[in-house]
């Protein structure tokens, strides 16, 4: 079962494991919000050193500002990025 | 075993690449012969097959909702293969203009547009195009008015995206085959918009 649901605000882990990870270094550490609960999908940084990457995990779609992301984004406040990532990557945040 | 030129030299990950693809065929995985078939299969895939899913998209109501809802179920019902491919198509329209990049490597939507364009896969798109998107439009002639908000998509899992761009004005009475002649790789990708004829 997907832990978050659309519109929810999560934070991605600020961390540097080793390995094949799917997470974008430029987004770590970032707040968003989900904008779509994709599938569930085996876990890629698993499936790299041929294991079967299971439980799979849910993915999610998660939208960012372009403003929080970086601190000297010069478009409109309306321009935002979507990148893919996985539950094990988010934690609940609550934007005030 | 892929034939080289004798005098390149092999950085790490070609010599890496043929290792692995020696080993594999070794090990029975596949066989030479099942590799340049995937290959040459691969090669013969082209935007045409995204250019014509857009052009339906356009003039297929019911069409395009399946396709915004389900973009690997929509495709396969009109008979495309998809092989692996999970699709997510993003409508760019008069508010929100879609562009596309792989950042972490070069994922693409093959099954629709075949091999990605050179400049897609170099670092400075990928590293780019998330930081100063409309800099980056701007340089391919694409300039979305303030009140748009410009998205990008980072391919950095399991979907792959395609950009269904708007349609142009002045298109009413085209047939889908005609549409379709005008939908280019690079709106697909979103660095472009759709031009009138």
């Amino acid at each position: 079962m997907a832990r978050f649901a659309p519109g929810d605000n999560v934070t991605v882990r600020r961390a540097f494991p080793p390995g094949h990870v799917r997470t974008p270094y430029y987004i770590r550490g970032k707040t968003g919000s989900i904008a779509h609960v994709l599938d569930s999908f085996a876990n890629p940084e698993e499936l790299a050193f041929g294991r079967n990457g299971l439980p799979k995990r849910p993915l999610y779609r998660v939208r960012f500002a372009q403003s929080r992301v970086w601190a000297d984004y010069s478009g409109p406040a309306g321009d935002t990025i979507d990148v893919e990532l996985y539950e094990h990557w988010l934690e609940s945040e609550e934007i005030t | 075993m892929t034939m080289r030129s004798e005098d390149s030299v092999l950085d790490h990950y070609q010599a890496m690449e043929l290792a692995v693809s020696a080993l594999m065929i070794d090990k029975g995985y596949f066989t030479e012969a099942d590799m340049v078939a995937e290959i040459d299969a691969m090669a013969k895939r082209t935007p045409d097959i995204g250019a014509a899913v857009v052009a339906r998209a356009w003039t297929d109501p019911d069409f395009k909702a399946r396709l915004l809802a389900d973009g690997t179920a929509a495709c396969e019902s009109i008979d495309l293969d998809m092989g692996p491919t999970r699709l997510m198509v993003v409508e760019s329209t008069e508010t929100v203009h879609n562009v596309i990049v792989c950042t972490l490597c070069s994922c693409f939507p093959r099954m629709l547009m075949g091999i990605p364009p050179d400049w897609y896969k170099s670092k400075e798109y990928r590293s780019r195009v998330v930081r100063e998107p409309r800099v980056v439009l701007k340089e391919f002639g694409t300039e979305p008015g303030a009140d748009v908000d410009v998205r990008v998509h980072d391919n950095s899992a399991d979907m792959r995206y395609l950009v269904l761009p708007r349609r142009p004005e002045g298109t009413d009475g085209m047939s889908q085959d005609e549409l379709a002649k005008l939908v280019t790789r690079d709106a697909m990708i979103g660095v472009k918009i759709v031009e009138a004829p």
